[in-house]
């Protein structure tokens, strides 16, 4: 019997369970009061500090200036409005594009090969263009071949561009999620005579899509993010807003109200795909 | 007597260098000791500085840069040019120019994190639209230009300027720049823009095909001058003697010479009713 680590009294007799549990409180406690004195000393370095820097004056005028914040928060958050209708409409386009692109790229007949080619290059092509460039070549030079209005509307081929980049990499993530399904379900379903449609109709999908529900979850996070590249053509949706307050103020401020105001909707939606992953590896183990 | 003439000369000209080496308002206040360090934007656009080269002085900008140089006392090879956009100058820290002078309008909010010189030039709004659209029937009147489809580059004082002088049915698109305004109107996506004259006479006369200039706000307009002015850092000794050079080219009236040689005369263009 070893002596206890924290210097207790050694009992003595045998070790009961009720001894190990309070052990074990014991360390429990000793590491979150560790955790806690660490934090808040990091807390403490970083709000005592850096006002400290000769020049945070400037940056607090420049980033932080409270009236600037209350100024623009209203519109700015107004402006957000337009960033989720975005967002709302291109993430169920984007999911039906991915899926129908996995699907090309899963195709096993030879006849539809030219549909396999079509999925891998149209992969290899938008995951490999930057979103911007799509952006502005589907935003302005699609409408520039002399549509009408209202179809040469920047909201219509904007969204375009954002469906096609992003549905690159959703297709990739379902492909891993289809690749995922072991073969011999596959085996098992023909055997069964399911049809190759069935087949992947009720036996793979429905596995391969509930496995990739988390990565997905961070394409939802990151496209969220990158609805604001829009404003490139036009738009004028939040991080527009904040760039013409930007200007007009010449005060960055407006920067961090967007910021904050994407923050409060990524970092809940963050925390629940983590949960969701989380949930995942309990099942799985 | 001869050699009266030669004295006389050679006292004049030695009182002349000496007021010029010691009483020259700058001196210390440069960011590299006599040497000036002006900014301006990459690229430079027409008709404010000539092929992207302020050193050449060709270009409205790029010749009040040297005239003011000049009169703050600084040969023209002692100019040092570098490159600095609007988010870099008002980016609290050291700057890496002792002016910046890209078609700044002076606004009391600006005023709050930079300073400005007082103004080289006034800037008359002007409209910016395609033969198409004048076809359509837009007139230079308010009324019919509120029903239009607007843009605006999105960092420049049309963008309020917009709401307050012609007040859109429709909320305008913005744009990064000159170039994806011109882009958005030759996609149809916008009907007309609103620009300082002399960027809108450019941009019909050189980059859109069928460009049209409608109209202008005149300059001397009582609501919302758009005026332009060197743009320094925040508390910048530099200011005094700036604007003092400033003032004297306004009254020499070299300054009014330099916007004849550099700048289209815009009388052609109608006033907006």
């Amino acid at each position: 019997m070893a002596l206890l680590e924290n210097g207790g009294a050694v009992p003595a007799g045998p070790l009961t369970k009720a001894d190990r549990d309070a052990y074990a409180r014991r360390l429990r406690n000793r590491s979150l009061a560790v955790a806690g004195g660490s934090t808040a000393a990091v807390l403490i370095a970083i709000v005592v500090l850096v006002p400290l820097a000769p020049g945070w004056e400037a940056v607090r005028r420049s980033f932080f200036s409270g009236e600037v914040f209350v100024e623009t928060f209203p519109t700015l958050l107004r402006a957000f409005m337009l960033d989720v209708a975005i967002f709302l409409w291109c993430a169920p386009a984007i999911a039906v594009v991915g899926l129908a692109i996995a699907l090309c790229r899963d195709v096993r007949n030879p006849a539809l090969y030219p549909l396999r080619l079509f999925g891998a290059l149209y992969t290899d092509i938008f995951r490999g263009i930057p979103v911007i460039l799509v952006v502005y070549l589907v935003g302005f030079g699609i409408p520039g071949l002399g549509l009408p209005r209202p179809w040469n509307s920047p909201y219509i081929w904007g969204s375009l561009a954002l469906i096609l980049t992003y549905s690159a990499y959703v297709a990739e993530i379902f492909r891993s999620g289809i690749e995922s399904v072991h073969q011999s379900q596959r085996n098992a379903a023909l055997s069964l005579g399911l049809s190759d449609r069935d087949t992947m109709r009720y036996v793979v999908l429905p596995q391969a899509i509930r496995r990739v529900v988390p990565a997905n979850m961070n394409m939802l996070i990151a496209l969220q993010k990158d609805v604001a590249l829009l404003s490139f053509i036009g738009p004028v949706e939040i991080f527009r807003q904040a760039g013409v307050y930007k200007s007009l103020l010449a005060n960055f401020t407006p920067y961090v109200v967007a910021a904050c105001i994407f923050l409060a909707i990524t970092i809940p939606a963050t925390r629940y795909a983590d949960y969701l992953m989380a949930r995942q590896a309990r099942e799985r183990s | 007597m001869t050699r009266l003439t030669a004295f006389t000369a050679l006292v004049l000209s030695l009182a002349a260098s000496a007021a010029l080496a010691g009483g020259h308002c700058a001196a210390g206040k440069t960011l590299t000791e006599g040497k000036l360090t002006i900014a301006t934007g990459n690229p430079a656009y027409y008709p404010w500085v000539m092929n992207d080269a302020p050193e050449s002085g060709e270009g409205f900008e790029a010749a009040v840069a040297y005239a003011v140089a000049e009169e703050m006392g600084f040969a023209a090879e002692d100019v040092v040019w570098v490159r600095a956009g609007f988010d870099e100058s008002i980016q609290p820290g050291a700057k890496n120019f002792d002016f910046n002078l890209q078609q700044y309008s002076i606004t009391e909010d600006r005023e709050k994190m930079v300073d400005f010189s007082l103004p080289y030039y006034s800037a008359a709004m002007a409209v910016l639209t395609r033969q198409g659209v004048v076809d359509a029937g837009a007139a230079p009147t308010v009324a019919s230009l509120s029903g239009l489809k607007w843009g605006a580059d999105a960092n420049t004082t049309a963008v309020p300027m917009l709401q307050d002088l012609i007040q859109p049915q429709s909320n305008p698109l913005l744009y990064n720049d000159n170039t994806d305004v011109v882009e958005a109107m030759k996609a149809n996506q916008i009907d007309a823009a609103l620009f300082d004259l002399p960027t809108a006479l450019f941009l019909a006369a050189v980059t859109l095909e069928d460009g049209v200039v409608l109209g202008q706000f005149p300059a001397d307009r009582s609501e919302n001058p758009d005026e332009f002015g060197l743009l320094m850092e925040e508390g910048s000794a530099l200011k005094e003697c700036v604007d003092a050079a400033i003032s004297a080219l306004t009254e020499s009236g070299a300054l009014a010479e330099i916007e004849a040689a550099w700048l289209a005369d815009a009388t052609g263009v109608p006033v907006i009713e």
